[in-house]
């Protein structure tokens, strides 16, 4: 079986792409070699469910340059590249404002002096191992205050996973901007958690035109439904999503997921559905 | 002119169903002079739906600069890609022998431009979305629509707040509520600045309160004064135990709990604030109370 990357995202926060995540690689952990990342940096829950043990935490970093002032001739050459006022020419030194970097190395390329080195300014933290399912278990923490996502997102996805693994699981951040853009990339399938209301409507929406333009596939899990909700239901077959799984609105399982229980925990009939959920992604993957 | 920002790191704790149910209470009740509202979530708007709002002026919103290959200079020498640290160079899937730039990739750092010997790159600007000003039964809305998968997001907030305020100064409105966006970067951090007071709806879940500690860290660093509600309160009483600690040790006032109520999402789904369709629910009375609270709390700071 060729290697599957599965995305589950929403748009809007809180409709359960955590509870979804989770149950879904429990779900498949029974069958398959699976490898979880938890790509909501800002707000990182999987843990809280799965229980991972950690053995490896290395920092997340975006490369700052450094310049030497003594090559430097302040001809300000790096203050014009930037194309994020990362850089500013104050007098006779060159500043460098840390949290505007993007860590592009533009500035480094085009100082005609070599006078800019970078040096690595750390934005949060790493960490892989097993959940206690025993399967591979990944997630990153931004540092409070850090304003960008994007860089220790895509650094987690290039973290060593094991090379046996058949199917990663990314829960993505909510939203519909660059951070989920960074989640999605790579990924053979989309997995749109929405709720039946027209917040969860409006930001399936969004969700629908971000994988459309990036050519995923993707199908559509419908959480806390409570009876038809017909403009969903009419969205969904007009943009040709399948609904893929229906989950009711019952106080049982809000109460058991703030608990920390995931879903297959507190309904196990809930295993089947994911490992036939997981036969139809592996078919519309690869159509 | 003050203004109130509603966060919870968390998504879906009842942000936006709280917003929409003080704009119905601040035209009701007190509030002399109404309020402005800003959706600062611009990535998932939502508080429009709830608000019936009719738009009075429509503005593009540009945004940054992507970079784009003009196919007939380039010469395929390949000098861009290993300049590009977003893996956004890729070759050309129409022309053979040439390089285009995944737009979705791209950072828009322009070192591509500065490497190409042909001069084939260039920066274009894109608009990235829009944003609103528009009339609604409690006061003015101010609001966008951020294009699926741009960046930027912190940008409009910016731009969204700031049409806010100066409409609210302008027509002396001593009030803006701000709708936040989850999370804890760019977008929360330009919806929190200059705040007055910042209201965190927590959920008491572990990932709830996991996450309300992140958010209050934020705020804290950035100096927003904070005040806590819990909504869905009864669904997980350990959970509010936890909050009401770690607020007591964080010296952050509790204002008041929401119980867990399917009235509000169905007030959604029929595009009302809940204390308007559903006045006398367990829900709609807490949050009146709350709404009191908030208001004293603002009122003479």
């Amino acid at each position: 079986m060729k290697p599957i990357q599965i995305a589950v995202a929403s748009g809007k926060g809180g409709t359960g792409k955590t509870t979804i995540a989770t149950s879904l690689a429990l779900s498949l952990a029974e069958k398959y070699h699976v490898a979880y990342l938890d790509c909501d940096v800002e707000a990182p829950n999987g843990h809280l469910f799965l229980h991972p043990e950690f053995n490896t935490s290395t920092e997340a970093v975006i490369r700052i340059p450094r310049i030497d002032k003594n090559r430097c001739t302040l001809c300000g050459k790096c203050v014009e590249v930037c194309q994020f006022h990362a850089l500013a020419k104050v007098g006779k030194t060159i500043m460098v404002f840390p949290q505007l970097c993007h860590g592009c190395g533009s500035c480094t390329w085009n100082c005609p002096e070599h006078a800019i080195e970078e040096i690595p300014n750390p934005i949060g933290v790493l960490e892989s191992g097993k959940a206690r399912q025993d399967f591979h278990y990944a997630h990153g923490t931004l540092t409070i205050s850090e304003p960008m996502a994007t860089p220790i997102i895509r650094q987690l996805k290039r973290l060593e996973i094991p090379p046996q693994t058949a199917i990663s699981i990314l829960d993505a951040p909510p939203g519909a901007s660059c951070s989920v853009v960074e989640t999605l990339r790579g990924s053979d399938f989309a997995l749109l958690v929405t709720e039946p209301t027209p917040f969860g409507l409006h930001d399936l929406g969004q969700m629908q035109g971000i994988v459309e333009e990036m050519r995923i596939p993707a199908g559509v899990i419908i959480n806390r439904e409570n009876g038809d909700y017909l403009p969903l239901l009419e969205y969904c077959t007009k943009h040709h999503l399948p609904v893929m799984l229906r989950v009711p609105f019952e106080r049982r399982i809000a109460e058991g997921v703030a608990r920390g229980q995931t879903l297959v925990e507190i309904y196990p009939e809930y295993r089947q559905c994911f490992l036939d959920l997981f036969d139809s992604i592996a078919v519309l993957a690869n159509q | 002119m003050k203004q109130l920002v509603i966060l919870s790191g968390k998504g879906g704790t009842g942000k936006t169903s709280i917003c929409a149910a003080f704009a119905h209470l601040a035209s009701i009740e007190g509030s002399q002079g109404g309020i402005v509202l800003a959706d600062a979530d611009v990535d998932a708007a939502n508080l429009r739906l709830v608000l019936s709002p009719v738009e009075a002026e429509t503005t593009e919103f540009w945004g940054g600069s992507l970079a784009e290959i003009d196919p007939d200079v380039c010469i395929g020498c390949g000098e861009c890609v290993p300049v590009c640290r977003y893996y956004a160079v890729l070759d050309d899937p129409q022309r053979l022998n040439k390089k285009w730039i995944d737009p979705v990739a791209c950072d828009g750092c322009a070192a591509c431009v500065y490497a190409c010997p042909t001069s084939a790159i260039r920066m274009v600007v894109q608009q990235e979305g829009f944003w609103f000003r528009s009339d609604t039964a409690y006061g003015t809305l101010f609001h966008a629509e951020l294009f699926p998968g741009r960046e930027n997001s912190g940008k409009l907030v910016t731009l969204v707040k700031q049409n806010a305020r100066l409409w609210a100064e302008e027509h002396q409105v001593p009030l803006v509520i701000i709708d936040g966006p989850p999370g804890i970067v760019c977008p929360v951090i330009s919806a929190c600045a200059g705040a007055d007071l910042g209201l965190i709806i927590a959920e008491p879940s572990l990932a709830g309160i996991h996450d309300l500690k992140r958010i209050q860290a934020t705020m804290q660093h950035f100096r927003v004064p904070q005040v806590i509600a819990i909504n869905k309160a009864d669904i997980y009483p350990d959970g509010v135990q936890q909050i009401r600690e770690f607020a007591d040790k964080n010296n952050i006032q509790v204002l008041g709990e929401v119980p867990f109520d399917p009235l509000i999402p169905h007030s959604m789904l029929l595009g009302l604030p809940v204390t308007e369709k559903f006045p006398d629910s367990d829900s709609s009375r807490a949050i009146r109370h709350l709404w009191q609270t908030v208001a004293t709390l603002i009122e003479p700071l």
